[in-house]
């Protein structure tokens, strides 16, 4: 809890966090609020580091993989498959070309089960928890793919060192098309929810906006800076793995309404557009991997001949992957040792953290909870609110807080 | 050379060199064969002089005025603690994207680097938390305070650090202590 301030203005300050589910990193934001409107916002990071990058360190490569599945639950394949990225460069290992059409698919599976759950996580916030298990429904069904594919519905085990650990066999292609078109039917009725209803639009149209020169002044990422009308995705600025060879462009949300207001509706229609594209991606690698012939899908298979090679290697590398959220970077360095000299990890949250000061200012404290949630997916509830005024403390609990932003769904609905 | 122009790797590294001359040394542009169809991808490193770092980072601005800043990363080694800061411009140009890494030397009798908050405002957390986690000094930062680390962590220890600064005392190292029973294999055999 803040220390309780005194101000000549009419303004109180409102802490919320250090635990608050609407990142996946724990959190602080002190609000500066007049009523019931935001003035200014403030961020304080890091209540729980967990030093993944200081272990990291003493792990070989092939450990660190499944140390970095773990540093965040729903980019369990970006975060594994950007430091092997980085490790390839240094080593020089070519990936076999199959494996690069199999890294696409699982990269675009994770993006659609990581939209659909924000997607569901964004309704249950202005007060639509029907839409929030229509939504789950959807992406239940991709995280029945992703264990089908994988053998793993969260933390998937894919990752190798120069190439993945599973093919897609052509008996596999049958289901992998149900799935697609399962999901490209309900695509269109969750369209039709979140973009057409008049009441999300009230609840999202002209709410947190952030202009593209912020976007770009703050280093924005992912869809978050791509909502606000900045070109920006790794995939195809500098591509890699098979994206250079696949058909796909930039989701802006003037795609779809001519126009960019970089506010929550905008992020809502950049992700939702998003998933169609990743089923879409998914189709044209599942058509040229049936036109492959079966051949190696990792550089080296044996494991123990993997890391006597990473041993001797030195030098430093980057992998920079587009994860649902955003850029993520992983910065290694291998002096010919068993573990890394250096490993540096940057998720995209990190980067999208600053910009919700300029999204919140001014908006109103029932309007936090979708704000927060609109550049991040994984908001489930926001822990407790509290109040510090001249001294006197009152807490909100999340569900008052939650209950706040569903009245005012209601409100606008009467 | 006109700004809306694309420049190729080897003009920027050339440019950089003209620009700071002797301050500017190991430049190199590492060509990555992507993807099925061996497409180049292009990654320039070059070591950068503390005294110059603000001015290369405006210098790097006049190839793309919103030069994309990822993050910092870090290391310290022997008397040098190495900040590899890590940008890329032209996003937003289709396969044309180029990294770029500044590497900054800074040697342990005085760390200081400059901020380039007000030159890139995203900058901020990525400085702050090198402060914390490799001890460095960074000039006039906006909010000089704690970001990853709590207030009540020693203030002459260094998570990343691998000299004596380093916080291996803070680790419990269970594995390492006799005093605990460990757990007894098969026991119930």
């Amino acid at each position: 809890m803040m220390p309780a301030e005194t101000t000549e203005k009419s303004t109180y300050k409102i802490p919320i966090g250090p635990i608050h589910p609407a990142l996946k990193e724990p959190v602080m934001f002190e609000f500066e609020v007049d009523g019931e409107r935001i003035v200014d916002a403030d961020v304080y990071l890091g209540h729980v580091h967990r030093t993944i990058e200081w272990t990291g360190m003493r792990r070989n490569p092939v450990q660190v993989l499944y140390l970095a599945e773990r540093i965040c639950g729903i980019c369990s394949y970006c975060h594994p498959m950007s430091f092997a990225l980085a490790v390839e460069r240094i080593a020089g290992i070519e990936v076999p070309e199959r494996a690069e059409y199999l890294r696409v698919v699982h990269a675009e599976l994770e993006r659609i089960c990581s939209h659909t759950l924000w997607a569901g996580v964004a309704a249950h916030e202005i007060g639509f928890d029907s839409v929030l298990f229509l939504t789950w429904q959807v992406r239940e069904k991709a995280l029945d793919l992703t264990e089908y594919l994988t053998g793993n519905r969260i933390t998937k085990a894919i990752t190798q060192i120069g190439g993945v650990r599973r093919d897609i066999t052509k008996d596999m292609v049958p289901k992998i098309e149900e799935t697609l078109t399962f999901l490209k039917d309900n695509f269109g009725k969750l369209k039709k929810v979140f973009l057409d209803d008049k009441t999300f639009k009230m609840r999202s149209q002209d709410v947190g906006i952030l202009t593209k020169k912020e976007a770009l002044q703050l280093c924005a990422v992912g869809p978050t800076t791509r909502a606000s009308g900045v070109k920006k995705d790794v995939r195809i600025d500098q591509p890699y793995f098979a994206f250079g060879e696949l058909d796909f462009d930039y989701v802006t949300p003037d795609v779809l309404t001519g126009e960019v207001n970089g506010d929550v509706y905008d992020r809502i229609i950049v992700r939702l557009l998003e998933v169609k594209q990743s089923i879409d991606l998914i189709e044209q690698c599942v058509d040229i991997l049936s036109g492959l012939p079966e051949g190696d899908i990792v550089a080296e298979p044996k494991v123990a001949k993997l890391l006597s090679q990473l041993k001797k290697i030195e030098g430093d590398g980057i992998g920079r992957m587009e994860a649902p959220r955003g850029e993520v970077i992983h910065y290694v360095k291998m002096d010919g040792n068993e573990h890394p000299y250096s490993w540096k990890v940057r998720a995209p949250t990190y980067n999208n953290i600053l910009p919700w000061i300029p999204m919140l200012k001014g908006e109103q404290i029932a309007d936090i909870p979708i704000v927060a949630a609109s550049t991040d997916p994984c908001m489930s509830c926001t822990n407790r609110v509290g109040i510090v005024q001249n001294g006197k403390r009152s807490l909100f609990t999340n569900e008052q807080l939650h209950k706040l932003s569903v009245e005012k769904t209601r409100r606008l609905m009467q | 050379m006109s700004k809306k122009q694309i420049a190729s790797p080897e003009e920027v590294l050339d440019s950089f060199k003209n620009q700071f001359s002797n301050k500017i040394t190991k430049g190199r542009i590492d060509r990555y064969p992507i993807g099925p169809s061996k497409h180049e991808m292009i990654q320039i490193w070059m070591t950068v002089d503390p005294s110059i770092f603000r001015d290369v980072v405006k210098h790097l601005m006049t190839f793309d005025k919103h030069a994309h800043f990822a993050v910092s990363s870090g290391y310290d080694i022997e008397d040098r603690i190495e900040i590899i800061n890590h940008f890329s411009i032209y996003p937003g140009k289709k396969a044309r994207e180029i990294s770029i890494n500044f590497i900054v030397p800074l040697p342990k009798s005085d760390p200081t680097m400059d901020s380039i908050c007000d030159l890139i405002p995203g900058a901020l957390i990525s400085e702050q938390e090198k402060q914390e986690m490799l001890g460095i000094k960074v000039k006039n930062i906006p909010k000089n305070m704690r970001v990853f680390i709590s207030d009540d962590f020693p203030e002459d220890m260094y998570p990343w650090r691998k000299d004596e600064m380093n916080a291996d005392k803070m680790g419990r190292n269970l594995h390492e202590n006799d005093k605990i029973p460990k757990p007894k294999m098969g026991a119930d055999k």
